[in-house]
């Protein structure tokens, strides 16, 4: 089972969630994800997939799955399911209908004028690209194409670079997870480096005076505070 | 005209490649024939100032002219340029804007040389160090893009005019503005790396340039936000941001100069961070050359890289032998940079200054990398990919919103360690006070749930109001405090209060002022538009408002022929203005241009202001009317005030501080009070 899946069924089972949240729009929300990468990579498309998915999943069960994480006890358990509850939602979350899907898959293409801005956003004078391209996407999406074959064909007119941002495949996978890497890397440095100066050893004074430490230290910071302030 | 501005180059060529050499020479010797090297060195860095600015009024004499011999100015202006613009022309090509980028730094380096008292050994290091930027400006301007091409052939009658795109007030002010910052972070730079060669002692070059480095930071801000602006006023897209490899060019020295700025109290006041600045500002300067070289190099692809030649391996080459020398000195004297004391607690000023460092730059890697992954792209798989605002959007707005976390839990830590207590009570109002602002948006129809903007712009606005309230409770409470022991009314203690600690309460309205720009940008999600063909009489109906199209017409003058329409706004029932949506078309470029216009609607929504956007699209030629678009942008404005009041903090942090405030003796006692978390200070 795959790890998106196991991580919303966790959640949706240990809340209760999973009958009240068929049929309420939560299976569209996923439609228009901004986090599409995270779905695609896994095996689903955006608009058709992912949400037979989801609901099926939700409507499942699936008992049979072992837990991924140690089960805490009710309260804490039940609160834990919600914590992660929210988290899947706010990462597979996403609204859509037909206009939705234009604006957001408009959204994810270039327009191929020159003038390097989002195809919804050319308003180039005279641009004969973006009308042209607006209109194949509007003759796309009433064809009932899913957002994966639209954009599939957009890039065999047009090359890859007509996509707005790098797919989630191949080599592209490295555009999306490097900042997350560095920021994962700078909090371990920083971590780290607060470590280390804590654990550094004070310096010491020539003439021998001892240095003030807790109460003491704290009587001090209070007495200058009160010198300093105003 | 041409000789006079060429020799004016190659003296300034000489002069500065003199100042450099001798100023070096000097800094070996201590006789007093090396004193007398270094102030030759000193004069004729004077000098190069007297030599570029020549050259630049030689380029703007010759655009006022109309002097087509000269090749930038047949390609950047025509004679019927407004004069505002024939004087913009000196930044409007890339020869120009070298010429301008090298007066600018010939300009810091004489105020710099004329203050040489305040210490002069520091002075003369960096006087080197500037003159060496100095000399490979000049280089490039003498032999690689000269401004004072002389036109081959017949002289032609008229120029070819300046892009349309930069046709626009902002022009005048936009560039000089980014370029005052990017080529200001030079000076910062050169006392760092000077004091860092010659192991100066403490931290007085970090006071030195101070003053110089938020002067810089402020240009480069002004300058950011003019060019956001400018696209919004200009490209007519609805917009002011759209991750363009330029802005983000712009952006990238703006994030680590903000994180210098911030860390570089540390060193001042617990003697911590030393390498960390000095890579900091080292990498600051680097980006602002980065910069420049993207928008000259055409090595990537931009919407506005107005100039582009092969002036790019020039500033490559640049670029990595300043990284090489500075990463020698570096680690050559990594000794001198030692930090003096120890962290006490994970809960203060100290470690979140770190952190906001390290979110800081972890948004300008994301930036740098999104910006060059095309490159990488194309080398490792052979095809190049875009990255455009999704990747940005998604990548960076999380980690600034953690950012905007820090900017307000931050103040409320104190120096050394911060009481639970302490942190309790003045977290309280700020926390309580946010949270509602969040459940007021639920309450008011937004739903973060149902969309990843709509929930980025909850917390956006959350956060936004932590700053505010932090910043208000901040300032309420040390004025209370004045106010008791001084018996002036609250207004007047908190002003004193500013007075009396400049640089830090400065800081917290450049935190308010932040905080109002990420209001205005959380609008964003909740943008409306609509487009139209219009005739007589036709309405539109967008939001609360709805716009009538009372006529449309057309005119003609030596510059441009333009036609727009007339457009009467209306809101509940009652017109409110006249809008005029534009579109020109240049004669002497050819090309055509829209001009949107654009109506805040303060008067009606003071809080919740929202602007009404009128893009004239084109006309139906069939029909002969005018297609208008029509945006409804929530809270924009709020961008543009944000500024505003990030310049007025910056100009209150760079005033002195007043001295301490006298009570009198018949001030009656009181028990003493608390003046904010970070007491000592």
């Amino acid at each position: 089972m795959k790890l998106s899946n196991r991580v919303l069924d966790f959640a949706l089972k240990g809340c209760g969630f999973d009958s009240a949240l068929k049929g309420c729009g939560f299976d569209f929300a996923l439609k228009g994800c901004g986090f599409d990468f995270a779905l695609k990579g896994r095996g689903f498309s955006r608009a058709e997939s992912a949400p037979k998915s989801m609901a099926a999943l939700a409507a499942a069960g699936q008992r049979a799955t072992p837990p991924l994480w140690p089960m805490p006890e009710k309260p804490a358990r039940r609160a834990f399911h919600a914590l992660i509850l929210t988290f899947a939602v706010f990462l597979f979350m996403g609204a859509g209908d037909d206009s939705a899907r234009f604006k957001d898959l408009g959204h994810r293409l270039m327009c191929t004028c020159g003038c390097g801005q989002v195809l919804l956003e050319c308003n180039h004078v005279g641009c004969q690209s973006s009308e042209k391209m607006r209109n194949e996407l509007l003759a796309a999406l009433d064809k009932g194409n899913n957002d994966d074959l639209i954009l599939q064909g957009f890039v065999q007119e047009y090359g890859p670079t007509v996509i707005a941002a790098p797919t989630a495949t191949g080599f592209n996978r490295v555009a999306w997870i490097m900042p997350f890497v560095v920021l994962a890397l700078g909090i371990a440095f920083a971590v780290h480096i607060v470590r280390s100066w804590k654990n550094r050893p004070e310096p010491a004074l020539a003439d021998g005076i001892p240095i003030p430490q807790g109460s003491e230290l704290d009587e001090f910071r209070q007495k200058v505070r009160k010198e300093t302030d105003v | 005209m041409s000789q006079i501005g060429s020799f004016a180059l190659l003296l300034a060529l000489g002069l500065s490649a003199y100042s450099f050499l001798a100023g070096f020479l000097a800094l070996f010797g201590k006789d007093a024939a090396s004193a007398r090297l270094g102030e030759t060195a000193r004069r004729a860095g004077i000098a190069t100032f007297a030599a570029v600015l020549l050259a630049g009024v030689v380029l703007v004499v010759a655009a006022f002219n109309d002097d087509f011999s000269i090749a930038y100015i047949f390609h950047h202006s025509n004679r019927a340029l407004p004069a505002a613009y024939k004087f913009a022309v000196l930044w409007s090509g890339q020869e120009g804007s070298l010429l301008f980028w090298s007066l600018l730094l010939a300009g810091y380096g004489f105020v710099l040389r004329l203050r040489y008292k305040t210490d002069q050994r520091l002075f003369a290091y960096a006087s080197v160090i500037i003159a060496a930027v100095q000399v490979f400006f000049l280089l490039i301007l003498n032999f690689a893009a000269h401004p004072f091409a002389i036109m081959q052939g017949a002289l032609p009658a008229d120029g070819t005019g300046l892009n349309p795109l930069l046709q626009y007030p902002e022009m005048v002010i936009h560039p000089p503005m980014l370029y005052l910052g990017y080529v200001g972070f030079t000076v910062p730079f050169a006392f760092a790396l000077g004091a860092l060669i010659m192991k100066y002692p403490g931290e007085k070059w970090i006071q030195i340039t101070r003053r110089w480095t938020m002067v810089t930071w402020c240009f480069l801000t002004i300058g950011v936000f003019l060019g956001a602006h400018w696209a919004y006023a200009v490209l007519g897209w609805g917009g002011y941001w759209g991750w363009d490899p330029v802005e983000n060019a712009s952006l990238m020295p703006w994030l680590t100069g903000t994180a210098f700025l911030h860390s570089v109290m540390m060193q001042e006041k617990r003697g911590m961070l030393k390498v960390w600045n000095m890579a900091l500002i080292f990498a600051t300067f680097l980006l602002c050359m980065l910069g420049t070289f993207l928008t000259r190099s055409g090595v990537i692809s931009s919407v506005h890289a107005f100039a582009q030649s092969s002036i790019g391996t020039w500033f490559l080459v640049f670029i990595v032998l300043t990284m090489a020398v500075c990463t020698f000195f570096l680690i050559a004297n990594r000794s001198h940079l030692k930090s003096e004391h120890k962290l006490e607690s994970l809960v203060s000023r100290e470690s979140s200054f770190l952190f906001n460092n390290l979110l800081l730059l972890v948004v300008c890697f994301t930036i740098l990398w999104g910006t060059f992954f095309p490159i990488l792209s194309e080398f490792v798989q052979g095809h190049k990919v875009t990255v455009g605002p999704p990747f940005f959007n998604r990548v960076a707005v999380p980690v600034a919103l953690l950012l905007l976390l820090l900017t307000a839990v931050g103040p409320l830590l104190a120096w050394r360690k911060t009481s639970v207590e302490s942190l309790k009570r003045n977290f309280l109002f700020p926390a309580v006070g946010s949270l509602a602002v969040g459940g007021m948006m639920i309450l008011f129809g937004v739903r973060p749930w149902e969309d990843p903007s709509y929930f980025y712009a909850t917390m956006a606005a959350v956060l936004s109001a932590l700053v505010i309230f932090t910043v208000i409770s901040e300032f309420l409470r040390g004025g209370r405090v004045i106010a008791g022991k001084t018996q002036q009314n609250l207004v007047s203690a908190m002003i004193q209060l500013c007075h009396r600690n400049t640089r830090r309460y400065g800081g917290y309205i450049v935190h308010f002022g932040v905080a109002l720009v990420v209001i205005g940008i959380l609008g964003t999600p909740f943008n409306k538009e609509v487009e139209k063909e219009m005739g007589f009489g036709d309405k539109i109906n967008i939001g609360p408002y709805t716009l009538v199209c009372q006529s449309y017409t057309q005119d003609d003058n030596p510059n441009y022929a333009n036609e727009w329409a007339i457009i009467n706004v209306f809101r509940g029932g009652k017109q409110i203005t006249t809008m005029y949506p534009e579109r020109r078309f240049y004669k002497a470029s050819g090309q055509p241009q829209t001009l949107p216009r654009i109506y805040p609607s303060f008067r009606e929504d003071l809080f919740l202001v929202t602007d009404v956007y009128l893009v004239y699209e084109g006309k139906n030629e069939t029909t002969g009317r005018p297609i208008i678009k029509a945006h409804l942008n929530p809270l924009v404005p709020w961008i543009w005030i944000g500024l505003i009041i990030m310049v007025f903090g910056t100009i209150v942090a760079l005033v002195p501080n007043a001295a301490a405030v006298q009570v009198a003796a018949t001030t009656p006692a009181r028990a003493p009070a608390h003046v904010g978390a970070g007491g000592l200070r």
